[in-house]
């Protein structure tokens, strides 16, 4: 379990950096609209992105409650 | 602090919009002369912004409609239909609208708006999946949100993203309802329909088409997007308005579905909210008849459309993917964007100006919407004046236009 958890937070840090396209540091409390500048437009692709990462779908009420990178990846979890 | 500073973000961005008299957010109309003319700030204005595609707002058959019936059944319902009794209007312009598209039933809402908010929240309950566009209009996003289905987004115009994404739910029990538009509203792009109907069919899904800015547009018989691409008999749900090419307001929905009349009980956003009054009702009516009758309407709109948006392209202007009645005119920056729709407008010309995240990328709009009413005249001052303030502001360059010698 630890393994699958890391490499999913691994996968999960690799899209935020291709969304955000400038070096910034990115750990388990940043908060992704607020800390990282992502508009909604980038927020989506980003869902997009890692739905297709994972062959997942990840429903926009769940998205709704998504702000922390650990939020996102917990998401992600629950979902693969 | 107050209940309100949630919003103070918001209010600095409309505030940086500009001064209340130029401000694309607070726009007023002081006088309204034609579908085509009016006056902003007591000059006169060619208004190309108005979704009113078919220029019936000042139809005289829909306006004498409208007089008779607002003196024979007075100003309002002042009720709900279920609550408080239809009218014999209503079922009326729900039976003329279900002949129209060929279907069996048809039910008729107070605005567009609420018929997507009705129909979204409605059709797809607990369990069940809705499958969006990702540049769905706000009233399908918020259908999605009223309502207790899983919601689920597709990459815009994209059947083979919807069929994976159908695909990866196939198992789960729920139903499917796949909603697209005829004419996305921001770009004027139309969904690659023959194929998302194509993708419903295989995977068994339920397909609802928003056809809100192509009815009375694209088709033959002015059927919408689903008329054009041959695929009628595989959209189960077609919602509408009255509020662009019938020039009054409301919205509507038709089916073939067996038991589609339980939902007048189900929808509440249909049920908690007063019905349209007689004279919205009876212009509707006389300008569906229009709409049914008068072919050469579509095809004026068609002819203008291409003028307007092979004007612009020619200019250099970076334009939507396709020439339709709404043709916007992508620029880079909102400061840039503001500063060249008021310039349009000092010149005489209104159009709307859409910023993000309303629209579908991340830079500002100038949309234009076309209609019949529009003369080859008012479109060439029009593209004079985009032409003449997108040189002055560097978003064009005279150099660059491909303008032919003979128009």
């Amino acid at each position: 379990m630890t393994s699958l958890s890391s490499d999913v937070r691994a996968q999960v840090v690799q899209a935020l950096h291709v969304a955000v396209n400038r070096p910034v540091e990115i750990g388990g409390n940043t908060q992704i609209v607020q800390d990282l500048g992502l508009d909604s437009l980038a927020v989506m692709n980003l869902i997009l992105a890692i739905e297709d990462t994972f062959d997942i779908s990840i429903p926009l009420n769940r998205v709704a409650e998504i702000v922390t990178v650990d939020d996102l990846v917990q998401a992600v979890e629950s979902l693969i | 602090m107050s209940i309100l500073s949630k919003f103070d973000q918001l209010a600095r961005t409309a505030e940086r919009l500009g001064p209340a008299d130029a401000n694309p957010l607070r726009v007023t109309f002081d006088r309204i002369i034609s579908s085509t003319e009016g006056v902003v700030n007591g000059r006169n204005t060619m208004l190309f912004g108005t979704n009113n595609y078919l220029g019936l707002t000042f139809d005289p058959d829909a306006i004498e409609a409208s007089v008779s019936a607002v003196r024979r059944f007075g100003t309002g319902t002042t009720g709900s239909r279920v609550a408080n009794g239809s009218y014999s209007g209503h079922r009326d312009l729900e039976l003329d609208l279900a002949a129209f598209f060929g279907r069996k039933h048809g039910m008729v809402f107070s605005t567009g708006y609420q018929a997507n908010l009705s129909m979204l929240s409605t059709l797809a309950g607990h369990g069940d999946y809705l499958i969006l566009d990702s540049d769905s209009h706000a009233s399908i996003y918020d259908g999605a949100r009223l309502g207790h289905a899983e919601v689920i987004r597709f990459r815009h115009n994209d059947p083979a993203d919807l069929r994976k994404r159908l695909n990866r739910i196939k198992d789960a029990p729920g139903s499917k309802l796949v909603v697209v538009e005829g004419i996305y509203s921001m770009l004027g792009d139309s969904s690659p329909l023959a194929e998302i109907a194509a993708i419903k069919r295989e995977m068994g899904a339920y397909l609802l088409v928003d056809e809100a800015h192509s009815m009375g547009v694209l088709g033959a018989q002015g059927r919408g997007l689903a008329e054009q691409a041959g695929v009628e008999a595989d959209v189960d749900f077609i919602v509408g308005t009255f509020s662009k090419s019938l020039g009054s307001v409301g919205g509507f929905c038709v089916s073939d579905m067996d038991g589609f009349d339980i939902l007048r009980l189900a929808c509440r956003p249909y049920v908690f909210t007063a019905s349209l009054p007689p004279a919205v009702i009876a212009s509707t009516q006389q300008s569906l008849r229009r709409l049914r009758d008068d072919a050469s309407l579509r095809t004026r709109l068609r002819d203008n459309a291409n003028q307007l948006y092979d004007g612009l392209r020619a200019l250099g202007f970076h334009v939507g993917p396709q020439a339709s009645p709404i043709v916007s005119v992508e620029v880079d920056n909102a400061d840039l964007a503001v500063r060249f729709w008021n310039a349009l407008l000092q010149g005489g010309l209104y159009v709307n100006l859409a910023l993000p995240p309303a629209t579908p990328t991340s830079k500002p709009l100038l949309r234009t919407s076309i209609s019949a009413a529009h003369t080859p005249r008012q479109i060439d001052a029009a593209i004079s004046l985009f032409a003449q303030v997108g040189v002055e502001m560097g978003v064009v360059s005279a150099s660059q236009m491909r303008v032919p010698l003979v128009a």
